[in-house]
């Protein structure tokens, strides 16, 4: 039996990453077994009632809309914008508010790097955990709209594992910038940012329909870039675009993984 | 000493201004119960953390197991079972549960930690509470959970943070029976606390500590020996005579300590002492003749009071 000593001399563990990120989600699967399922289910019912009120209701006056090269059922174009809106949902959901909790409140980070894990065991897990969440969002928006009919065909799985890279960048973000929150009223801050970026990212009509400035604005947030990363997988429509957009999350998910295990090392471990 | 665990020389930290701990120099031996006395901002808890490798130091050099925590911290962590000030125990999981997940952190196998879990919950006398979430428990329990948890990984040293503040008098002296079971299997414990009862209890060396510095070092008996008389006799002549009769009793005894609602007289023999004050015709309200203590220890070595 390898003792903790022999466990940790194993690893070529530095001061920063003990190579256990695993267990974070062993704990946060002990914690989710106990809670209650009402966040969850509402977190993922959200874009479910987009796709109805907006689909079915507007739809029928809007009819079709042109994305430029094709004329689509304005449900089946509002579907995949709402998969990626899904799955960012999901991944903030854990990398925000249970991050801020367990950073300021219950101290969970601090107990964590007492022992042998590291700042990166802590970030990785917990992003991990808040992906695996914005994965579930979106398999169970996805079987939805299978069900009513709306995947153009069975390609849109592809939109899946995109829709994974959106929920990766916005968990990785989400808590480096939490990292740095102390109150609630900061807090209040993402969700200011969080909604309008929803409403008007162009998950519900092009965002053609803005002015020039807008539009520039809108296609600088990273939502825009999920919904039309997960709408070329949808579509199937592979174009150069996506790359562009995969390198947006890329750098979102370097970005916030080295933000947050600074910020970590920088709280608990001065 | 044999080679020490632990070995701290001129460790100095700064926050800021502000200096939490100036040049301090000890050492721990295997299997010794080390503890460090002292009223709170004497820098105990500072020394802790940078002990526990959660901390770093502005000089001087620390080494545990010969490793300095600053540059190994995972590694040195692995050794350690850290029992904080405040309990953290994971009050989304259950008493079970804490101890497991807490295994896994050290990435000891499950199999490994569920023979442990049984130990451990006999040893906290938690047996029945197994399947409680740990919000449930009343502080006692928590502090014997936290402590349980600390000794998961079975570690070589276990770090103690005023195990004790805040709990009723029979939940100490059960924690106190548990942490003496633990010294006498041989873990080597570091403790801090500003109650010198429990430094008496608890520890085979104490430093004496104040505002950053160690002002004195030895064992609870060896350190009364040096700093204070056998025996103290207090005695009380209410708030106004005090300052009155404070010079004559000044010439009966070897020193003498005048505090806000006693006076404090240093001898070997307190009741000789008591009758040549009676026969002076002076008469205190109240008068006890008590062994010294620590408190008196610190009292001649810093003129104040631990609790005040």
């Amino acid at each position: 039996m390898s003792s903790a000593i022999d466990i940790a001399r194993d690893q070529s563990s530095s001061a920063m990453y003990a190579g256990r990120p695993q267990v974070l989600l062993e704990r946060s699967w002990l914690a989710f077994r106990s809670t209650t399922w009402v966040p969850i289910f509402t977190g993922f019912m959200e874009p479910v009632l987009f796709l109805l009120a907006f689909g079915y209701g507007m739809g029928s006056l809007i009819g079709d809309v042109s994305t430029g090269t094709a004329d689509i059922d304005y449900t089946m174009f509002i579907a995949p914008g709402l998969l990626a809106t899904s799955a960012m949902n999901g991944a903030i959901y854990d990398s925000t508010w249970n991050v801020f909790w367990k950073l300021n409140e219950s101290k969970l980070y601090k107990t964590m790097l007492s022992t042998p894990l590291g700042p990166m065991d802590i970030a990785l897990g917990e992003i991990a955990w808040a992906l695996l969440r914005g994965l579930v969002y979106s398999i169970g928006f996805l079987t939805v709209v299978s069900i009513l009919g709306l995947t153009p065909s069975v390609w849109a799985i592809l939109a899946i594992p995109a829709a994974s890279l959106v929920a990766f960048g916005f968990a990785s973000f989400g808590m480096a910038i939490t990292s740095f929150f102390k109150t609630y009223q900061q807090m209040g801050f993402i969700n200011f940012v969080m909604l309008p970026m929803t409403l008007f990212s162009g998950s519900l009509y092009p965002i053609s329909v803005y002015p020039d400035w807008l539009e520039k604005v809108i296609m600088s947030l990273p939502l825009w870039h999920g919904i039309e990363l997960v709408r070329a997988f949808w579509f199937g429509s592979i174009n150069s675009g996506v790359f562009l957009h995969i390198s947006y999350f890329l750098i979102m998910i370097i970005l916030g993984l080295f933000v947050t295990s600074r910020r970590l090392r920088a709280l608990f471990l001065r | 000493m044999p080679h020490p665990l632990i070995s701290v020389q001129g460790l100095t930290k700064k926050f800021d201004d502000f200096i939490a701990v100036n040049g301090v120099n000890f050492q721990v031996g295997k299997g010794e119960s080390f503890g460090l006395l002292g009223p709170n901002g004497a820098g105990k808890s500072t020394i802790m953390r940078i002990l526990a490798a959660t901390s770093t130091r502005t000089a001087g050099t620390v080494e545990i197991l010969d490793k300095d925590p600053e540059r190994f911290g995972p590694l040195v962590r692995a050794h350690l079972g850290v029992v904080p000030q405040q309990d953290n125990l994971d009050g989304e999981l259950t008493v079970s549960e804490n101890l497991f997940i807490y295994g896994r952190y050290f990435g000891l196998s499950k199999r490994f930690i569920n023979n442990k879990i049984e130990e451990l919950l006999v040893f906290a006398q938690l047996e029945e509470k197994r399947n409680v979430k740990v919000e449930a428990l009343s502080g006692g329990m928590k502090r014997r959970l936290t402590i349980a948890r600390g000794l998961v990984s079975e570690p070589d040293i276990l770090l103690l943070d005023e195990p004790t503040t805040g709990l009723d008098p029979q939940a100490r002296h059960i924690l106190w029976d548990r942490l003496f079971r633990l010294k006498e299997q041989g873990v080597t414990l570091v403790l801090t606390t500003h109650f010198m009862d429990e430094a008496e209890q608890l520890c085979d060396r104490i430093v004496v500590m104040d505002k950053g510095a160690i002002m004195a070092e030895g064992s609870p008996a060896g350190l009364i020996r040096e700093y204070s008389s056998k025996e103290v006799l207090e005695v009380r002549f209410g708030s106004d005579r005090n300052v009155e009769v404070a010079p004559v009793l000044q010439k009966m005894c070897e020193r003498m300590e005048t505090l806000p609602d006693r006076i404090l007289m240093y001898a070997d023999d307190g009741e000789k002492l008591l009758e040549q004050i009676t026969a002076q015709k002076l008469h205190p309200t109240t008068s006890l003749v008590r062994r010294s203590s620590l408190e008196d220890v610190f009292l001649r070595l810093t003129g104040r009071t631990l609790i005040e």
